[in-house]
């Protein structure tokens, strides 16, 4: 039997999954997208319990499992947690073109961070800690994408 | 815990583009040298338990499509779509449970579709996903931040996949024997920096399989039972920026479960060896620390010093680990089947001498969210 198997091509079948979703942000994630979009603003979400601000917003603290009312108006920089420079990455996955990184970002006035993506950066200018500032899109339609990617802020001189 | 053994343990060879294999053909061959070791039949078999990604395989219930193949017809059925040591330690808890001995079974092909979308689509649909964020560019966010947090440089990192892929030239189930050199891995190019191309752990397929049963049925056995001493299992923040990715705060207090549960109150001693999640080379070096085998922000050093060679004082990854052969999901059950047979005395060209007590660790979802921690030892 594998014998037969050696000399035999075995045979593949090329296939495919391809199913349409549409994801509800929901009434928090609409409300703190909107707000990129219409007013280039990230808003937190605050625990009355903890006290801890949350961005990206949610509904409830995932620490001590109170519900997030309060809304908080957040800065659009920020600094950098920690970031990786993408060196090979899938060309259906690379949302910029030249050379860009991830990045995990706390905003000013955030407790948490969020991954985004980082460019227009000389790579001396990456650092943890290393101050970062959000570049809007020019065309926006309420979605993270409104934010292009994170980039050093210039140092004043 | 009452006693519980695993009696019966099957790998296929692991390998890219398996294409004589079906998922099924994986699955059988596997589960039948579990049972063969195990020294029964099918027919002894009361609870079939299985483990697949539905991502992975391209069909939905991915987890029932194999069930002619490990021989569940009329038995007591159920699935863990996670990885090995969270499926495994499930089938522990059904035999507990009293329905009988498990037969689990787990099986990747990685080779067959596109790793990087499948592992995109595990990051939030509305904040993450349309980044294109993957598994290799959100590990180095968490390399990085391990790296910075305690100085551990890329050569440090580069001495685990010296080790690992040096050590899987004795395991013939290994995809991926590699004699490198540190200069060898430092030179490999950046994926996403700080990982290197050979930092990273290959794609693979192939399938692994368990028996496992209580005491009585396990002492009635001619087989070698490798004892079940501990689970634990704890979860972290699923969004990265929501916890401090420097750090092992799953790892840390599954270990302590698993460890009470097996009287262990100093793991670097009591340890003789482990089996570690190392698809990334920083991954060991933050697992050996999250065990308790060394100090936080040691096993660089505690690596460089040969302590966790094949012929060093507490070998970790002795089977070559992930990063010679990455069945996703496979990998957690086959760090328990190696830690089984190290303490059977049956790991053959790679057996460790005096292995007594070995610790397997597996993870679940982005940079180690969620993380099982087992105790495996040669007494009831």
């Amino acid at each position: 039997m594998d014998d037969w198997r050696e000399a035999q091509e075995v045979l593949v079948m090329d296939g495919g999954i391809k199913v349409p979703y549409s994801w509800s942000a929901g009434e928090t994630g609409t409300t703190y997208l909107e707000s990129l979009r219409d007013d280039k603003k990230f808003l937190g979400t605050r625990c009355p319990e903890c006290g801890i601000v949350y961005h990206i917003p949610r509904r409830n603290c995932p620490d001590c499992f109170s519900e997030c009312a309060e809304w908080v108006e957040l800065g659009s920089s920020g600094e950098l947690v920690t970031y990786t420079i993408t060196r090979k990455h899938h060309p259906q996955l690379s949302p910029l073109k030249g050379v860009f990184g991830y990045a995990v970002i706390k905003l000013d006035g955030a407790d948490t961070g969020f991954v985004h993506l980082i460019s227009e950066f000389d790579e001396s200018q990456l650092a943890k800690g290393a101050r970062v500032e959000a570049v809007f899109a020019g065309e926006r339609e309420g979605s993270i994408l409104d934010v292009r990617y994170f980039r050093p802020v210039k140092a004043v001189s | 815990m009452e006693p519980v053994a695993i009696v019966g343990v099957g790998m296929t060879k692991f390998e890219r583009d398996r294409v004589r294999d079906t998922f099924g053909d994986l699955v059988f061959e596997a589960c039948t040298r579990a049972l063969d070791d195990a020294g029964m039949t099918i027919d002894d078999i009361d609870i079939v338990l299985t483990g697949s990604n539905d991502f992975f395989d391209g069909r939905t219930i991915s987890s029932m499509a194999i069930m002619d193949a490990c021989g569940s017809y009329d038995k007591n059925v159920s699935t863990v779509e996670g990885d090995g040591t969270f499926g495994a330690a499930h089938a522990v808890m059904r035999v507990l449970a009293g329905w009988g001995t498990c037969l689990y079974c787990a099986h990747h092909k990685g080779s067959e579709s596109v790793m990087p979308l499948i592992t995109n689509a595990m990051f939030d649909p509305i904040y993450e996903r349309f980044l294109g964020i993957d598994s290799v560019t959100s590990a180095a966010l968490q390399a990085r931040a391990y790296m910075d947090r305690y100085g551990v440089t890329e050569e440090q990192c580069a001495q685990v996949s010296v080790k690992n892929h040096g050590n899987a030239f004795k395991n013939p189930y290994a995809q991926l024997p590699l004699q490198l050199t540190i200069e060898d891995v430092l030179a490999s190019p950046y994926v996403a920096d700080p990982i290197k191309l050979l930092d990273c752990c290959p794609i693979s397929d192939g399938a692994s399989a368990v028996v496992i049963a209580g005491a009585q049925r396990a002492k009635a056995l001619d087989a070698k039972p490798a004892w079940v001493k501990g689970i634990g299992y704890n979860c972290d923040a699923y969004h990265l920026g929501d916890r401090d990715l420097s750090k092992v705060d799953a790892l840390q207090a599954a270990s302590k479960t698993a460890y009470a549960q097996a009287g262990i109150s100093d793991p670097a001693k009591e340890v003789d060896l482990a089996e570690v999640h190392d698809t990334f080379t920083y991954l060991e070096l933050m697992a050996i620390e999250g065990l308790g085998l060394c100090r936080m922000g040691e096993a660089g050093e505690f690596t460089a010093f040969g302590n966790t060679a094949q012929d060093g004082r507490l070998p970790v990854n002795a089977s070559g680990g992930c990063i010679s052969s990455n069945p996703v999901l496979v990998a957690g059950l086959n760090s328990i089947i190696e830690c089984a047979l190290q303490i059977r005395g049956d790991a053959g060209e790679h057996q460790v001498d005096g292995v007594k007590t070995a610790v397997a660790q597996g993870v679940n979802g982005p940079c180690g969210q969620s993380q099982c921690v087992w105790v495996l030892g040669g007494d009831e």
